[in-house]
């Protein structure tokens, strides 16, 4: 009995995929606070439905994955920041505008180019198959630029965040902070959407960030308890995944909804109006 | 006007329009060193627009903005603007504004200490870790000045200062700004509240898409300028040694 549990940890492939799991909750936890204080969960969404037509151009081209959806995700992100920006036509339409577009050209590729179905569904909704150490590395290397970034910029992410037009007048490059953030952003989904897949991936950077904040009143701590939770859930939903053979990021984010109820239901009213304040208006 | 070279901001013939008509037309103001200004006029005046001028987040469409070099300006924001159920605490607010490390994003036992005599100083000492939202309506006014006094600025601009706030804050607000003038630092701030707040600053600036007149409240707080201001006759009566500018519709904005 106790050998079939660690059955799994024999394999390879499920060492790599329950490693980047893992590692995929924690960094989307982290962003994720980002995400949402700024209110930046559909660009996440859209985003990840963006690099997705990047991910098939790269297929059917033959470019390294990486390199190609890299590319396309962060040309999406850097349009998606210039509308949200500007705004004249809605950023919320523009978003679902670009990045629809670019995921009908993914699905357009796959169908015409007759990627297997299978294959298909493992980029939608996650796969625990074929995560490479190369994988791994690439999700590693992730993790650290985005601890990198937020450790070298703190006090400017914070201050952009929380309050641009303060933030800009003393002397902050805020256009350059959202800049970060949207690479931060691409980068994170780009080197976490075999694990988690491109429908579920915008759940991992929202649902530990908005339980965080439940638990919290301080953004310094909301940074610590996300992405341990973001972790937690990586690490049981991928070994769930195992065991009742369910896409990876399908069983990530009943993990993460579970929590999200049992905080939501613990932390009273005193958590629900920490919720209810990411609509805030700025 | 003013074009001493030792003013900290000057505006010299500035002018502005956000793509549509001029909204503040060829405006000569000076700022020197410790001088305490306030800017009034009715709403959609160009009060906002100058204010964003000095500070230099909105650029001129005509004229120049002359800033000493190397000055630190600090910026309070209207208390209604900022977003209270953002998870930050008293002392996170103020230390947000402190000199960015690029080795370690946590604060120093020195900035720490700073931050409680900043704290200290504007009656906030002991609520370092307290939620912005769990404060009253005076002290939440104050952690936003802390935040701007904690970049040890040369002059401290102030957006409504007292909108929004009932009367004891306004008080508090009133005699702090007053307190920081004294000690040498230069103000200048917007105000719809010439009464409460205008009437009691050494310089008052009266604008409504141009400079109609600048001067102490004696000689700008009278019903010509004032007319020409806002549009309306008003009346200026004295009480105490003390002016006070009666109109029905100013005093119910």
């Amino acid at each position: 009995m106790i050998a079939d549990i660690f059955e799994p940890f024999g394999l390879a492939f499920f060492r790599n995929g329950l490693l980047v799991a893992t590692m995929a909750g924690a960094i989307c936890g982290l962003i994720g606070c980002y995400v949402v204080l700024r209110q930046l969960s559909y660009i996440g969404h859209g985003l990840s439905h963006s690099i997705f037509g990047g991910a098939a151009a790269s297929a059917v081209l033959s470019v390294n994955f990486y390199l190609g959806a890299g590319l396309w995700g962060l040309l999406s992100a850097l349009m998606i920041a210039r509308v949200a920006r500007r705004g004249k036509i809605g950023s919320d339409a523009a978003i679902g505008v670009i990045t629809t577009a670019s995921f009908a050209i993914g699905i357009a590729l796959s169908n015409r180019f007759g990627q297997a179905k299978k294959s298909i569904d493992a980029v939608l909704f996650g796969s625990i198959l074929g995560v490479s150490v190369g994988d791994v590395v690439a999700v590693a290397f992730a993790g650290l630029l985005a601890v990198a970034v937020i450790w070298i910029c703190y006090r400017k992410l914070l201050f952009a965040t929380f309050d641009a037009e303060v933030a800009e007048v003393s002397g902050i490059n805020v256009p350059r902070m959202e800049a970060l953030l949207m690479l931060m952003l691409a980068v994170t989904i780009l080197f976490t959407m075999k694990v988690m897949g491109v429908l579920l991936i915008s759940a991992l950077l929202v649902t530990p960030a908005v339980i965080a904040r439940m638990l919290t009143n301080s953004f310094a701590r909301m940074l610590w308890i996300a992405p341990s939770i973001g972790a937690a859930c990586g690490f049981t939903g991928m070994l769930l995944s195992y065991y009742i053979d369910v896409s990876s990021g399908a069983t990530i984010i009943l993990m993460a909804s579970l929590v999200f109820v049992v905080v939501y239901a613990v932390t009273g009213t005193r958590g629900r109006r920490n919720v209810a304040g990411l609509t805030h208006d700025h | 006007m003013s074009s001493a070279p030792t003013a900290l901001v000057e505006l010299d013939g500035v002018s502005h329009s956000y793509g549509g008509p001029t909204v503040l037309h060829h405006v000569h103001v000076g700022i020197e060193p410790g001088s305490f200004l306030g800017i009034i006029g009715p709403s959609g005046s160009g009060k906002t627009t100058m204010l964003r001028l000095v500070l230099g987040s909105l650029q001129p469409t005509e004229g120049t903005v002359h800033r000493r070099p190397g000055i630190r300006i600090a910026y309070v924001p209207q208390v209604e603007t900022v977003n209270w159920n953002f998870p930050i605490t008293v002392g996170e607010v103020v230390l947000m504004a402190g000199a960015p490390s690029w080795r370690r994003p946590w604060s120093t036992a020195t900035e720490r200490r700073e931050v409680a005599v900043t704290l200290e100083q504007l009656g906030l000492g002991g609520l370092e870790d307290r939620h912005i939202r769990e404060l009253s309506g005076g002290q939440q006014q104050r952690v936003f000045l802390a935040r701007a006094l904690h970049r040890k600025p040369d002059l401290l601009v102030l957006d409504e200062p007292t909108s929004g706030v009932d009367v004891r804050t306004r008080h508090e607000v009133v005699h702090l700004l007053t307190d920081l003038h004294r000690a040498g630092m230069a103000v200048i701030l917007t105000t719809h509240d010439i009464n409460g707040l205008a009437a009691h600053l050494p310089r008052i600036a009266c604008v409504n898409r141009e400079l109609i007149a600048i001067g102490t409240p004696r000689e700008v707080l009278t019903p010509d300028v004032l007319e020409r201001t806002y549009g309306a006759p008003m009346e200026v009566l004295e009480h105490g040694g003390m002016l006070l500018v009666t109109d029905s519709r100013l005093e119910s904005a």
